[in-house]
Formats: C-alpha cells, sequence, structure tokens
C-alpha cells in the first residue's frame, strides 16, 4: 500500500535527547540535552512528558509559529495508554491524535499527517514521538536498579523526543512517499532479540515501496532503518538478498547502529524506541539533506508490537514497519 | 521464508556468549559471597561470643543489609549485570530484588506502588523456596525420621 504525496513539506524539526544519546556521535546535530534520566522530574514517566513537550516547543521556536496556527498534533509513545502524547497534548490543547506502532510510530505519524495535507485537508502539522529509556524499562521488563544480565544482542530503549513540523509551504525536503506496512509474525519469541522480530517486516515494507514504485534499492542515496540494532542490520541485508534479491548492502543503514558509539557505551546492539528513528532522522540525516549531502532518503521505521502479557503467553512477537520516502526539492 | 529456515538464519547471526566464561565468574564471585558470609559466621562466633545458630541469621542480615545499601547507592545493578548469577543467586539478590522494586514503585503510593510491587521479582523465590522446603521437608522426614 503505497500513497504518492502531493504538495507536503518538512518544514522544521527539533530533537531533545538523555545523556547517552547526547554522548554519542550526534550529539553536535541535537537540540536540546539533559544530563540527568530524570529531568528536573520526579519520575519517568514525568521526564518523558517533559521532553516530547520540551521537543514541540522549540520546535514552534524554529519554525517562529505559535501552537495556535497549528492544525493537527499527532503524537505516540511506548509507555502503557500512550500517556507521555496524551499529557503533552493536554498541555498544547491542539487537536490531536494519539497513535501507538511501537517504534514503527514516527512514520505512522508522517504518512497520517502527510495524507491529510496532500488532501488540503489540513494545512499543517506536528508529528512527534518519544521513548525513555528507564520508562520503558520499568514497564516492559524489571525496576530499572535491579540490571538482570541481558544478552548481548538486546537493544537500549533510547531516550528522546523528536518533533516533525509539515506543511503546504514550500521547502528544501518534501515527503514523497509512503508505503503502510503489513504485520508480520516472523515466529520470534525473544522478547531481547527486538531486530530479529522486525527484520522481515522491515523488508517486506521496504520490497513492497520499491516495487509499486518501481525502483531499485539504488533509487536512494540511503535507506534507513528505525532500531534493528547491529545484528538486525545484518540479518535484513541477508534476509533481503535471499528473500527478494535486492543488495542492500551499499546504501542502507540503521538508526539504532548510528545513534550510539558501539564500541564505547553500554548499549549492546544499539538503540530501540519510536525516538531511535526519529533522532536519527530529524537531526543529522535532514541535515545532511539540507547540506546537499543526501537528495532521497527511505526512511522505515520498523516496530515490534509486543505486551509484556502475551509474551509471558509464549506467543511470538509481531512486527509493522512503516516507509517514507524524503527527497530533497530540486 | 518459512519460520523455521528464519530462525536458522537468524541463528547464524547471533553473538555468541561464552558459558564456560560466565559459568567461572559466577562460581569465583558467588564462592566469594560464600566466604563472606563464612567469615562473617566465624567473626560472630568468635569475636563476639554469639551462638552458631544465631550468627546464621545475622550474617544473613549482614549481608541483605550490604546488598540492600549498594542497591539504593546505584551501582549493585552494574555488579549484578556484570557478575551475573554470581550475585543474584546468593541472599544478595534476594536482597537487591526487593530492594530495587521498592525503590522503583515508591512514587506510586506506599500501598498500590510499593506494597503491591516489592515482592514483583522476589515474589517466586519465596513461593519456591517454601514448596521446595515442604517437599524436602517430606522427603527427610520419610528417608531419615525428621
Amino acid at each position: 500500500m503505497t500513497i504518492k504525496f502531493n504538495n507536503v513539506f518538512v518544514n522544521g524539526a527539533s530533537t531533545v535527547t538523555g545523556p547517552y544519546e547526547s554522548n554519542g556521535p550526534l550529539s553536535k546535530f541535537f537540540d536540546k540535552s539533559y544530563e540527568d534520566l530524570y529531568m528536573d522530574t520526579n519520575t519517568w514517566e514525568q521526564a518523558e512528558i517533559k521532553i516530547l513537550g520540551d521537543s514541540v516547543e522549540i520546535l514552534l521556536n524554529k519554525t517562529k509559529m505559535i501552537k495556535e496556527d497549528i492544525d493537527l498534533f499527532i503524537s505516540g509513545d511506548l509507555l502503557n495508554q500512550i500517556v507521555a502524547s496524551n499529557y503533552t497534548a493536554s498541555y498544547l490543547k491542539l487537536p490531536y491524535i494519539g497513535i501507538y506502532g511501537a517504534c514503527s510510530t514516527s512514520v505512522e505519524g508522517i504518512i497520517l499527517g502527510s495524507s491529510m495535507l496532500s488532501n488540503n485537508q489540513i494545512k499543517n502539522c506536528i508529528c512527534s514521538v518519544s521513548s525513555h529509556n528507564t520508562g520503558a524499562e520499568k514497564q516492559f521488563r524489571n525496576p530499572t536498579e535491579y540490571g538482570a544480565p541481558k544478552p548481548k544482542y538486546s537493544t537500549f530503549t533510547c531516550t528522546g523526543a523528536g518533533s516533525l513540523y509539515l506543511s503546504n509551504v514550500k521547502s528544501d525536503i518534501k515527503v514523497e512517499s509512503g508505503t503502510i506496512g503489513t504485520t508480520i509474525d516472523s515466529g520470534i519469541k525473544d522478547v531481547f532479540n527486538t531486530g530479529a522480530v522486525m527484520a522481515p517486516s522491515a523488508a517486506d515494507t521496504i520490497y513492497r515501496h520499491l516495487t509499486d514504485l518501481k525502483r531499485e534499492p539504488m533509487y536512494y542515496d540511503l535507506i534507513v532503518t528505525g532500531d534493528l540494532g547491529v545484528y538486525g542490520k545484518k540479518i535484513l541485508i541477508n534476509y533481503m538478498q535471499t528473500e527478494y534479491g535486492y543488495d542492500l548492502s551499499h546504501n542502507y543503514d540503521d538508526c539504532g547502529v548510528m545513534l550510539y558509539d558501539l564500541e564505547k557505551q553500554p548499549v549492546f546492539a544499539g538503540a530501540s524506541g519510536p525516538a531511535a528513528s526519529a533522532l536519527v532522522t530529524y537531526s543529522y540525516i535532514i541535515n545532511k539533506m539540507k547540506k546537499g549531502e543526501l537528495s532521497r532518503v527511505l526512511m522505515v521505521a520498523t516496530g515490534a508490537l509486543m505486551s509484556q502479557t502475551t509474551v509471558n503467553q509464549k506467543m511470538a512477537i509481531p512486527a509493522v514497519s512503516h516507509a517514507v520516502s524524503l527527497e530533497v526539492v530540486e | 521464508m518459512d519460520k523455521k529456515r528464519y530462525a536458522d538464519l537468524v541463528d547464524k547471526y547471533m553473538p555468541k556468549e561464552s558459558k564456560v566464561y560466565n559459568v567461572m565468574k559466577a562460581f569465583i564471585i558467588g564462592g566469594f559471597v560464600g566466604v563472606i558470609g563464612q567469615s562473617l559466621i566465624d567473626i560472630y562466633v568468635h569475636w563476639l561470643d554469639i551462638p552458631k545458630n544465631e550468627a546464621n541469621s545475622y550474617m544473613i542480615i549482614t549481608l541483605i543489609f550490604i546488598a540492600a545499601i549498594c542497591t539504593g547507592l546505584g551501582f549493585f545493578d552494574k555488579m549484578a549485570s556484570w557478575a551475573k548469577a554470581g550475585l543474584i543467586i546468593p541472599i544478595t539478590g534476594f536482597a537487591h530484588s526487593m530492594a530495587s522494586a521498592a525503590m522503583e514503585y515508591r512514587k506510586e503510593g506506599l500501598i498500590t506502588g510499593m506494597g503491591s510491587n516489592i515482592f514483583k521479582i522476589s515474589g517466586s523465590v519465596i513461593l519456591y523456596g517454601v514448596v521446595a522446603a515442604y517437599v524436602f521437608g517430606i522427603i527427610r522426614f520419610v528417608l531419615f525420621g525428621g
């Protein structure tokens, strides 16, 4: 299911991070970083609400808009009942759609907003996502101070929030098309191995996107997945070659691998979480596109749709990936 | 690709953990905790003139106290994820699991948060510990007459 968009432009982006991200290789591209995971609040949940609000505020400042100018706020996160987004929306008092697609939420939001913009139903919108390391750890795993041993292939939920401002006003970068992914059950039950859970869904979405638009992988300067991690990345390259015959080895990377210095930081196989794709794309990649170093980028956000309850019931974890094509306007 | 073939493909890329190394590490660290425990008993018995039976309990209380303090100061989690079973299996792991849960859920209230979540991890230890004690107690009674 691939949709071509008309007149949808990226008119601004903002990123706010925690300490691990600002110690990583992309630190100079972020708008704001906190040194402490509490971000001057009392709980992990309140900290996530704070950074999500910060990212929207910074975006409004950067685009010289006031919030009354915004037609729609689309947001999602990992916390139960997407509370970080809900509270941020309640402070903003904007028309709001809360979405959940685990770590595929960022692109899910962009596709939703772009379709409405493309049909002239709205003039502009803000698409946001957030995640918080210890907030997710507490909810999906053990108390944060417990520190249970993890396998090397597990990923590290990143802390941060990213917001993207889309509108009909022409700018350097347009949202050219988007592919809504199908949900795939790859049979993997290991909650730590989300890279392997999501790789087939990422491959399926990339394949559908390329065949729907009759493109080759080399059409893009960069194809970037959300949070497969270093092992998931290798699995995807192999899977794409054996299953569909496409070679991704030249122009493919993963945001989860790009966000951290995997040699020096204690992050196992790399970053995960809805914010992983947003933090890298909305800062580093958009920056490179503006400089003219990249002109066509396919952003594939990958989501492992797991729940503690069904994982304990030994059910395999389904995954969904959505893709959008970002292109520099000629 | 069917699920079996995919599982094989995934397996090819998974990093291998050295089981021998992990077992050795757990053996040495766990053994070290045991040595500390035994030393504490000896100290209590010889220096403080506490009867051996009571010294056992004092030793356990001391280790629990030290582990809980380390959890509270924020570095036991790093030690536990490095030493793995070496620190999680002894009584230190039990104390750590309760202290970490108490810290995590304190902000959600004394009853609804800390009270209902403090045994989140250690609940299984208590349940199966009691069941195991009961089963082995019966076996001992039947075979050796108590």
